[in-house]
């Protein structure tokens, strides 16, 4: 038997109403692994994301997480030791940079002066600079330098696990490639175990190590890049398309930059 | 003289702390006892939308109701009370005062900061919530960490909307009993001193804008995290409410409380009472403005300790009797009645201010009308006025039942307003008061009632149950007792009516005591 997951799927379901959600889903995430979540809305792959941590609740199935069945774990205990990277951020907007970034130290009771240790290091680590950023209030900051701060914040009570919902979705591009590949960077050496989701395969293959595809509730694929491009499925291929053409595209239009 | 120099100002001046520190005191303690409702209510039920728009409704009901009539209301809701509490406890309270009027506006206060304290808290943008939760905030550190502090604003908008409200409404809780800047406000209104009025009227709204600035103060400090400003706001109303709270301190609650009901007449005798009783050694304040139902229960209870009646206002209120009796008879009546409740009734001062039907002299002679049986052929062809009650007090339907009265229109007014308007010819005929001085002042006459529909209205003495055996009291009051005919009192009312320095209540009763003595 390979060795435990760091979190594990096993027969999921969750329904809304009529609707399934998430039918069936069986998924295993190693420790150290760097998973994408890729489908289109409606998919369920952001309930699948939030059931691990408890934001929603299954109604069938397994979920392990470093082995223990989540229901086991109370909700609120589990939360803190998980990281968690929303959508546009998610900062709350009447406290500074500092504050937000030291939110989840402060409810397991860290004293004030190792937050702020904490809080510099994480600016440290997320590149934004101490002294101009600490006492902002999130308006002040621009949509990557934001996220950025949501990234400190998930990783400040220092979790091994981190799951991210559509993180880099509202940026521009550029913000987005030197976000992604900061925190690929991040992923790599802090030794995580991240869950991202997105609907932009493009990004997933260039930052995961494997892909797991969602439609419809139902979990299509999964597996390494290369093992997806070998899937007899239409929708998966039909995915993988477009990531294809854009090479294929930018080859045609940028015939210098393989010489670069 | 100019307005300024008016030394009525000085007068009102002189009423300032007492006013002042009373309408604080009885308005932060509703607005206290008003948000300790409201906002754990509005918390409670801002993700369950059934009880919340229950409670809403309910708020806005509260609000439909004019904030004289609540207050009113919940003087004999507590009266009610406190009798049950006193027979299954053995304890009762006080309903006349401060508890009513602070339960009411406490419930006025609660619609404004219920409606904002929803809306503000539903307004919080739910990714927030989200994310509090995903941080690991159970939901009470979501609610105090991430949702108050988003909802503040919107939720302090209606403390402030709450304790505006509250400040001004408070004026109208002086008929209940609870002295507040509305005594400058009725007594103004009453005895035409609109100097009074603007100066009970710009006190209350200063207070107003000073009470709204300083919670201003405390959410901007909320808001933007700064202690100094926060610290301003709270050390302003603390200071508000300790000014108020340190003279009134000082001053001894003893002595005999004088009542007086809402019109001119009551704010003379009350202040002449006062006086004989100062000058009898005994230390005696005036509380007036009450209302005419709130009156004599503050006497049964012992909140009050004498005021002067009328044989047959309390002959139909608390006795409820419909028929009519000679004056004799109905005085004995009463004062066996009364002793049943162990009120004392002294004796009469003199005069009666009974209700009459009253038209222009000239106009009555005119028509050829000398008596009411005479008004009844014209009275088809004519319209009448009467204060607020007088329609609906019994004399009015034995009066129409006994001359077959039936007029064009009728018209309820403001009593002030009442000669005035039958003077100028906007109403036809007045129910005025025998003893008003105006009915001199515009040349009008009083009918007869051959038929003697309407009873006897004698000025009475009353004192309260724990006064019965007082000597002393008695001694000071007996001067008075026949001794105010119904000329003295038209003049005294007529002086009280004037719009000068010399038509204060106190300078009138000073003038009434030395006609007395004459």
């Amino acid at each position: 038997m390979p060795s435990r997951p760091m979190i594990g799927y096993a027969h999921v379901t969750k329904s809304f109403g009529l609707l399934k959600a998430v039918d069936d889903v069986s998924l295993d995430i190693a420790e150290g692994e760097f998973l994408a979540i890729v489908g289109g809305s409606g998919s369920g792959k952001t309930t699948l994301l939030r059931l691990a941590n408890r934001l929603i609740e299954a109604d069938g199935g397994t979920i392990t997480v470093e082995g223990e069945d989540v229901q086991k774990i109370d909700p609120v205990a589990l939360r803190r030791r998980i990281g968690y990277v929303f959508q546009s951020g998610g900062l709350f907007p009447h406290l500074s940079v500092a504050d937000n970034i030291g939110i989840t130290p402060k409810l397991l009771g860290q004293p004030a002066a190792d937050i702020a240790i904490r809080v510099d290091e994480l600016l440290d680590l997320v590149q934004l600079d101490r002294a101009s950023h600490r006492d902002r209030l999130p308006e002040a900051l621009s949509g990557g330098q934001r996220q950025r701060v949501g990234v400190a914040r998930a990783l400040a009570a220092k979790p091994r696990i981190v799951l991210m919902d559509e993180p880099f979705g509202a940026l521009d591009p550029l913000t987005r490639d030197a976000l992604g590949d900061d925190f690929r960077e991040l992923h790599r050496k802090l030794g995580l175990t991240t869950v991202m989701i997105t609907h932009d395969m493009t990004e997933a293959i260039l930052l995961a190590d494997r892909i797991a595809v969602m439609r419809s509730g139902k979990l299509l694929a999964q597996g390494t890049p290369a093992e997806l491009s070998k899937s007899s499925d239409a929708y998966v291929l039909e995915l993988l398309r477009t990531p294809r053409r854009q090479v294929e595209r930018l080859n045609a239009l940028l015939p210098q930059s393989g010489a670069a | 003289m100019s307005l300024f120099s008016d030394p009525r100002w000085g007068e009102a001046l002189s009423h300032l702390p007492d006013y002042l520190s009373n309408h604080v005191r009885v308005s932060l303690a509703a607005l206290a006892l008003g948000l300790i409702i409201s906002l754990p209510l509005a918390i409670l039920t801002r993700n369950r939308p059934a009880p919340r728009s229950v409670l809403l409704a309910l708020a806005s009901i509260v609000q439909t109701v004019p904030g004289l009539a609540l207050l009113a209301l919940f003087y004999p809701l507590l009266l009610a009370a406190a009798s049950v509490t006193l027979k299954w406890f053995g304890v009762s309270f006080s309903a006349f005062g401060f508890l009513p009027a602070m339960l009411a506006l406490a419930l006025y206060s609660m619609l404004p900061v219920l409606r904002n304290g929803i809306t503000g808290l539903n307004g919080v943008d739910p990714a927030l919530i989200e994310a509090a939760e995903g941080v690991g905030m159970t939901p009470r550190q979501s609610l105090v960490m991430v949702e108050l502090p988003l909802a503040l604003p919107v939720m302090m908008a209606g403390i402030r909307t709450a304790a505006v409200w509250v400040i001004g409404t408070a004026t109208l809780s002086t008929p209940i009993g609870q002295t507040s800047l509305g005594n400058y406000i009725f007594a103004g209104l009453q005895t035409q001193n609109w100097v009074f009025v603007l100066f009970g009227c710009f006190a209350s709204a200063l207070l107003a804008l000073a009470v709204d600035q300083l919670l201003g103060l405390i959410e901007s400090g909320l808001r933007h995290r700064s202690r100094l400003r926060a610290g301003f706001g709270v050390v302003g109303i603390a200071a508000l409410v300790a000014a108020t709270l340190v003279p009134t301190m000082g001053r001894s609650s003893s002595g005999y409380v004088v009542g007086a009901k809402t019109f001119a007449e009551q704010y003379v005798l009350s202040a002449l009472l006062r006086d004989r009783l100062q000058s009898a050694g005994l230390s005696a304040s005036a509380r007036s403005g009450l209302g005419s139902s709130v009156i004599f229960e503050a006497l049964k209870a012992g909140d009050i300790d004498l005021y002067v009646d009328y044989s047959g206002t309390l002959w139909a209120n608390q006795l409820h009797r419909t028929d009519i009796k000679p004056r004799a008879e109905l005085l004995t009546g009463l004062k066996t009645a009364l002793a049943k409740d162990n009120i004392t009734l002294l004796g009469e001062l003199g005069f009666e201010n009974a209700y009459a039907l009253v038209m222009p002299k000239q106009r009555a002679e005119a028509l050829g009308i000398r008596t009411i049986a005479d008004l009844a052929a014209h009275a088809p062809a004519l319209s009448i006025a009467g204060d607020y009650e007088f329609f609906s007090r019994p004399e009015w339907a034995t009066l129409q039942k006994a001359y077959g009265l039936q007029f064009r229109a009728q018209r309820q007014m403001q009593p002030d307003f009442m000669y005035a308007a039958v003077a100028s010819g906007e109403v036809d005929v007045i129910a005025g008061y025998t003893s008003d001085g105006l009915i001199a002042k515009y040349d009008l006459v009083v009918l007869d009632d051959p038929r003697h529909a309407i009873p006897p209205y004698d000025a009475i003495l009353l004192l309260a149950p724990k006064r019965a055996g007082d000597e002393r009291l008695q001694v000071a009051l007996k001067p008075l007792l026949g001794k105010i005919d119904i000329a003295t009192m038209r003049e005294a009312n007529l002086r009280a009516a004037g719009n000068d320095a010399n038509s204060s209540p106190d300078l009138v009763a000073k003038w009434l005591w030395e006609k007395v003595q004459q």
